[in-house]
């Protein structure tokens, strides 16, 4: 699972009125290569609470990003390369993510999150 | 699929049946392209026959590529790609020129099974594409499992998500999916057999076929961008038409990319996108403007009425 995917996730159990962002656990975190694509960490950009990302990153281990962030430092090539190793490269492989609410906890296995909710969650 | 179950192991073999017969005669393995290579020796060695195939596709310009089925993995309690997994990749490659100049940054599957849709759709905008993510669901948790073996053996990515369509995703996602992509559980069945384990829930689809199909078009709705397309697999059972008038009510125009019957079903892909008419229509239908609502009828219903009056004429004819 992708940073990029911590940050689209949220808990969705019944009377959790802010299920965002996710605490993540670690057991395993590994790195794969992905072309650099400017275009789309621009179009992303946006769409990424930052401080939850900055967080989840540090939680996995990558603490090079800076604590804030505006479009303007989407010129900057060694912002972009910090963004696009975080967002894409790093994936939690083995952990879970914790609903900041509750604590329920959903498990993360072979990097798949499972987001099913027991019937009573509902 | 069949569109009556009597009984499950019936069932599951006419899909077995249909899935070999398909794999065979269409996307499987490419091997007419084998045949008008005949010079070269049968027995050569796989690499070399890897190596060949590469370079046919580069002399002969195949522009892209989708999955190959012999590089879809399985497992008994997943969906095997079916004709109607053909019929959206089918629908996908038509529109490709399309989805290029879409540009999508954010792609999406709901029930992906074998992974052989999402994995075609990534090869499909491939090289020259923007750089899209692709994101893809299923509640089977074999499923995301095979799907992402399958990805692997093509070098592409998707990020899987074992869930109920969306769920977990519905509230930071909203708005921001340029393309979604849905095959889904579609055959008329028992309600009570929508959503069980393992490999029923991949077809069975409740009332007309229509109870996850009816849950997903809301979300689908939350889910895309302003300029998002929507595709997705139907049965003539599932009612098109009237699919279409309620995503016509919620401001989406459609069109047919995709007709097809088989022995066993006839089946539609249909793409959703919005459209100022049709949501200047959606404004009319809720302040109850009868008239409006004729009109949009009329020409929703017109594309399916052509078609069914074309499919009984060759039908005769044949
Ligand atoms: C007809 S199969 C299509 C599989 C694959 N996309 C293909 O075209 O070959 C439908 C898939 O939807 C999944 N599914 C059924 N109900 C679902 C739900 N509520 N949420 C997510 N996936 C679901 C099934 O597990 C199955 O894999």
């Amino acid at each position: 699972m992708r940073l990029l995917t911590h940050n689209m996730l949220s808990s969705n159990i019944k009377g959790v009125s802010n299920g965002f962002p996710l605490r993540i656990e670690v057991e395993k975190v590994i790195e794969k290569h992905v072309d650099f694509n400017a275009d789309f960490l621009r179009n992303m950009f946006p769409k990424i609470e930052w401080k939850a990302f900055v967080d989840a990153a540090k939680t996995i281990g990558y603490a090079e990003l800076p604590e804030e962030a505006d479009s303007s430092m989407l010129d900057s090539d060694e912002f972009l390369n910090k963004f696009h190793h975080a967002l894409l490269e790093l994936h939690l492989e083995e952990g879970g993510l914790v609903c900041p609410e509750t604590g329920r906890r959903f498990p993360v296995s072979k990097g798949i999150p499972n987001m099913l909710l027991h019937e009573d969650e509902v | 699929m069949a569109t009556k179950v009597s009984n499950f192991s019936d069932l599951i073999q006419r899909v077995a049946a249909s899935c070999h017969d398909s794999s065979q005669n269409r996307h499987g393995d490419e091997e007419d392209e084998n045949e008008t290579e005949s010079e070269s020796e049968e027995s050569e060695e796989q690499a070399k026959d890897e190596e060949d195939k590469e370079k046919y596709r580069v002399l002969y310009k195949m522009p892209f590529r989708i999955a190959q089925i012999r590089l879809v993995s399985s497992h008994p309690e997943v969906y095997e790609p079916c004709d109607d997994s053909f019929a959206l990749v089918d629908a996908l490659m038509a529109d490709r020129n399309n989805l290029l100049e879409h540009q999508p940054t954010l792609c999406m599957e709901v029930g992906c099974g074998s992974g052989y849709i999402i994995t075609s759709l990534a090869l499909i905008l491939g090289q020259e594409g923007p750089g899209s993510h692709y994101i893809a669901t299923d509640i089977n948790p074999h499923a995301v499992w095979i799907t992402s073996e399958t990805l692997a053996a093509h070098g592409v990515h998707a990020e899987l998500i074992n869930t109920d369509i969306a769920l977990g995703l519905e509230k930071r996602l909203a708005g921001l999916v340029d393309v979604m992509v849905v095959n889904p559980p579609y055959v008329p069945t028992p309600e009570d057999e929508v959503g069980c384990e393992g490999i029923a829930s991949a077809w069975a689809g409740g009332e007309n076929g229509r109870s996850v199909i009816d849950k997903i078009l809301p979300i689908a709705d939350n889910l895309l961008s302003d300029k998002g397309w929507l595709y997705m697999v139907t049965l003539t059972a599932n009612n098109p038409s009237e699919i279409c008038l309620q995503m016509r009510e919620r401001g989406y125009a459609s069109r047919i990319v995709i007709q097809r019957s088989t022995e066993e079903e006839s089946l539609h892909v249909i793409k959703f996108w919005q459209d100022l008419d049709a949501q200047e229509d959606a404004k009319q239908m809720a302040t109850t403007n009868k008239t409006a609502s004729a009109r949009v009828m009329e020409s929703v219903l017109s594309q399916f009425s052509l078609l069914s009056s074309w499919i009984s004429n060759s039908s005769h004819s044949s």
